[in-house]
This record gives C-alpha cells, structure tokens and sequence, in this order.
C-alpha cells in the first residue's frame, strides 16, 4: 500500500517520463525544422514541469522545494528565449520555411 | 519508492539517449542544437529523479548547472550563428 504522496509523485513523474518521449518522438518524426522546434519546446516545459511537481511531495525541506520550482522556471525562461533564437536563425536560414 | 524513480529516470534516460540520433541524422546545425536542448533538459529532469531517489539534495544543483550550460549553449550557437550569417552576400528577400 503506498502512501497519497508516493502515488502523486507516481502518477505526475510518469506523465512528466512519457512527454520526455514524446519530444524525443517529435524531434525524430516530425517533417520540418518549425515543428521540431514545436514538439522540442512541449517536452521541455511540459515534461520537466510534471516531473517537477511530481517531486515536490518528497522533498525533505521547504527551501528543498522552492528550488525545485526555481529550476523549472529557470529551465521555462531559458527554453522560451532559446526557441525564439532558433527559431529566428531558422526563419532567416529558409524564408519559405 | 526509490526504486520507481531510478525506473522512471532510466526512462527518461533512455528517451533522451533516442534524441541523440536525431543529432547523428540531421545535417542541419538548427536540428543539432535543438537535441542539445533536450539534452539538457533531460538531463536535468533525470538528476532531480536520481536525487529525490537517494535524497541527495546535492543534485539538483548539478541539474541547475546543466540547465544553466543549456541556455548559455544556445545563446552562444545564436550569436556564432548571427556573425557567420552576416559574413556572406545577403540572401534574397523572403518571398
């Protein structure tokens, strides 16, 4: 029998697991560079977010926990700007892209 | 419980280990790139699993630093990407 925290972290850990593959799925099937970008960015803040919330019942401190969710929002602005970025070198690399 | 996260993380692992092939496939720096970015995101997700795992607070510093590296990684392609862009005769203009 496990306890309601072990099954939340369960339950979010493994959602966050299965977006991991689906990004990696896009980023191998999906036709074009834009729409890589599109399934890339999903498991990034998706993925990692679940797993953060997932986490958050089995950390130990309360400063433990914050720092979980500055990690998920660190990775949140930097995966916005770097889509921005790639996505501009992309645009301007194929402009009928 | 431990054991479930390991699980999980070697899941994670191993679905960002698939990513890799699209670095060895693709022949466009933007794809490349683009995998490094899920590598470090993964990265990072796989360490904070391994942490909660061994409550070893200690790694989820290692995960901030690997998210850190990401986005500095991608700032640096950008701007190495933007010179060698301008050296060249301009494009034509988008149709």
């Amino acid at each position: 029998m496990i306890s309601l925290a072990d099954g939340f972290t369960l339950a979010f850990v493994s959602a966050g697991a299965l977006l991991f593959l689906a990004g990696t799925l896009g980023l191998l099937r999906f036709p074009d560079t834009l729409s890589r970008l599109h399934a890339l960015s999903k498991a990034d803040n998706l993925g990692l977010g679940l797993i953060v919330v997932g986490l958050l019942p089995q950390a130990e401190t309360i400063a433990g926990g914050v720092k979980l969710i500055c990690i998920w929002l660190l990775a949140q602005l930097s995966a916005a700007t770097a889509s921005q970025l790639i996505a501009g070198i992309a645009a301007r690399r194929k402009p009928d892209a | 419980m431990a054991d479930a996260l390991i699980a999980v993380a070697l899941f994670v692992l191993a679905a960002i280990a698939l990513g890799l092939f699209a670095v060895l496939r693709s022949r466009v720096a933007i794809e490349r790139m683009m995998a490094v970015q899920l590598l470090g995101t993964g990265g990072a997700a796989t360490l904070l699993l391994l942490g909660a795992a061994t409550s070893q607070p200690a790694l989820a510093d290692v995960a901030l630093l690997l998210v850190l590296l990401s986005a500095f990684s991608c700032a640096a392609f950008t701007l190495g990407e933007r010179e060698a862009a301008d050296d060249p005769a301009e494009p034509g203009q988008p149709s």
